[in-house]
């Protein structure tokens, strides 16, 4: 019953962007913005292309490789950061005042070091996510109320299955949260470092066409682009449905 | 108190809290001792440090001054043979039913034969609730869950704060009958803490009065015929009940 709400919605939701999209299309001009119709039209034709699909396939990897790496490296860090003050109070400061540094200007440091080919585009993704990730982290993790831990202490466990059974769970509604906000950075931050030295990827696809003038085929990427991030967004709400059942109001 | 060495020994135990400056003394110089296969209830009202009490008997909480004493050993830290049921928050809203109840004896590596945890949740009540969570059960489902998850630890001491305070009254007596049937079955002793006199009278062979002005102890009433679900009904039950009101409301 749920999930027939849900695909409603959607399909619901659907026909009003189209629609409002015909509209808009209507009054901008066909040139700029070519209606549903072409676009998609040409998006069934497209699909049809191994082409499309080795752009997809490029964008694709590279936001789950920055995503996965940056929850390698951010969730166990900010676990730790949450359940010791000590070690919270030694590196707020650093990662407060790198925080709101604006990370993709280093896109050219980034660039010397890693070269011209996925791993500094992965990177400079994982560099993003890993800043909001590791303060959401850290953020849920000192949830953890004390009388908590009296009740988890007095039941004999160690600092292991702290973590294991205490911190992790109260945490992972937050990382998920996190993650899924993360998910619309990622994609804006893959079209960036798409758009410059490559010949890969739904970024360049879309800077490709439009440097063609060919409207419709830019559409495509776009909405290819948005598609990467639609599917990403619902995996991750699945994922949190199943992992933290206990958390369903 | 009586011929057995003691199972718990506290003794002068002090505590202050200090915030913003300002230090606050909720315990003074508060020994009490607990034999084995006995029961003490702790009754004050809110705030006394009743709380404070059973956290530091129980090694979670450091005292500012004095010792406990658990068997042989000074506890500094929570004793395997010691189970708590807290206040509120006692069960983890993250795992389900079943997977609370094993958690402590499981990562203290005790191992529980299936029949053993059938006749323990069968015994308080909740066979079929294994895979609910929490926050799916009612107050008094959810304290039986923490009883049978402190059960199972096989705990010489079984240290209980308020554990039935937020339950309506026919639940609250049912709960006091069961704790009085595991009482004897399982052979612990046992430290209640309760703002309910009814309570204290009923389950505590000993009534530890707390004093808030001195925050010490008040007084130490002999309680001996506690223990049995009929003296609930008997005229000695409704004597102690006005002895402890009286104590209680007495000034210091
Ligand atoms: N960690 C703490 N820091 C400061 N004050 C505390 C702390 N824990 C308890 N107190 C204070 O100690 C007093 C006794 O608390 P508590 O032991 O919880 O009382 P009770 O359980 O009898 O209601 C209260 O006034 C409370 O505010
Ligand atoms: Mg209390």
């Amino acid at each position: 019953m749920k999930k027939v709400t849900t695909a409603m919605t959607y399909v619901l939701t659907f026909l009003v962007v189209i629609a409002a999209w015909q509209i808009a299309s209507l009054i901008i001009g066909e040139m700029i913005l070519p209606g549903p119709l072409p676009t998609l039209s040409r998006l069934l034709q497209v699909i049809g292309h191994a082409a499309f699909w080795e752009h997809m396939r490029a964008s694709v990897w590279r936001i789950i490789a920055g995503l996965a790496l940056a929850f390698i490296t951010a969730v166990p860090l900010g676990l730790m950061l949450g359940s010791s003050p000590r070690l919270d109070r030694m590196f707020t400061p650093l990662i407060y005042l790198s925080y709101p540094v604006p990370k993709i200007v280093f896109l050219p440091v980034v660039l010397l070091l890693f070269g011209l080919g996925d791993t500094s585009k992965i990177i400079l993704i994982t560099l993003i996510i890993f800043f909001q990730l590791i303060i959401t982290t850290r953020d849920s993790a000192r949830q953890v109320s004390t009388a908590m831990i009296y009740s988890f202490r007095s039941l004999g466990g160690n600092r292991w299955h702290f973590f294991r059974h205490i911190i992790w769970p109260v945490s992972l509604p937050g990382i998920f949260t996190s993650l899924r906000i993360g998910i619309g950075i990622a994609v804006a931050v893959l079209f960036f470092v798409e758009s410059i030295g490559t010949r890969r990827g739904m970024g360049f696809y879309i800077i490709d066409a439009w440097g063609r003038a060919d409207y419709p085929d830019m559409f495509v990427g776009i909405i290819a682009l948005s598609f990467i991030g639609i599917i990403l967004y619902e995996v991750f709400d699945m994922l949190e449905k199943r992992v933290c059942r206990w958390n369903q109001n | 108190m009586n011929s057995f060495p003691d199972l718990l020994r506290v003794e002068g135990l002090c505590k202050s809290f200090t915030s913003n400056g300002t230090t606050k003394k909720v315990l003074t110089d508060v020994s009490f001792r607990l034999g084995y296969y006995d029961s003490i209830a702790v009754v004050g009202p809110s705030g006394c440090g009743k709380s404070t009490l059973l956290l530091i008997a129980a090694g979670l909480l450091r005292p500012s001054a004095g010792y406990v004493r658990f068997e042989k050993d000074i506890c500094r830290e929570p004793n395997n043979k010691v189970a708590v049921v807290l206040q509120e928050y006692g069960l983890f809203p993250w795992k389900t039913v079943q997977e609370n109840i094993i958690l402590g004896a499981r990562m203290q590596h005790i191992r529980i034969g299936d029949d053993v945890l059938r006749d323990v949740k069968h015994e308080l009540g909740i066979e079929g609730l294994d895979y609910l969570y929490p926050h799916q059960l009612s107050g008094g489902q959810r304290q039986r869950v923490a009883l049978a998850r402190a059960l199972l630890l096989q705990p010489k001491l079984l240290m209980l704060d308020e554990p039935f305070a937020a339950l309506d009254n026919i639940t609250r007596e049912r709960l006091q009958n069961h704790l009085l049937t595991l009482f004897t079955h399982h052979r612990f002793s046992f430290l209640l803490i309760t703002h309910n006199i009814e309570e204290a009278v009923f389950l505590g062979r000993h009534i530890l009065i707390m004093d808030p002005q001195s925050a010490g102890i008040k007084t130490i009433i002999e309680n001996q015929n506690a223990g049995a679900e009929a003296f609930r009904e008997s005229p000695q039950y409704f004597d102690q009940v006005k002895r402890v009101r009286r104590s209680l409301q007495a000034k210091s």
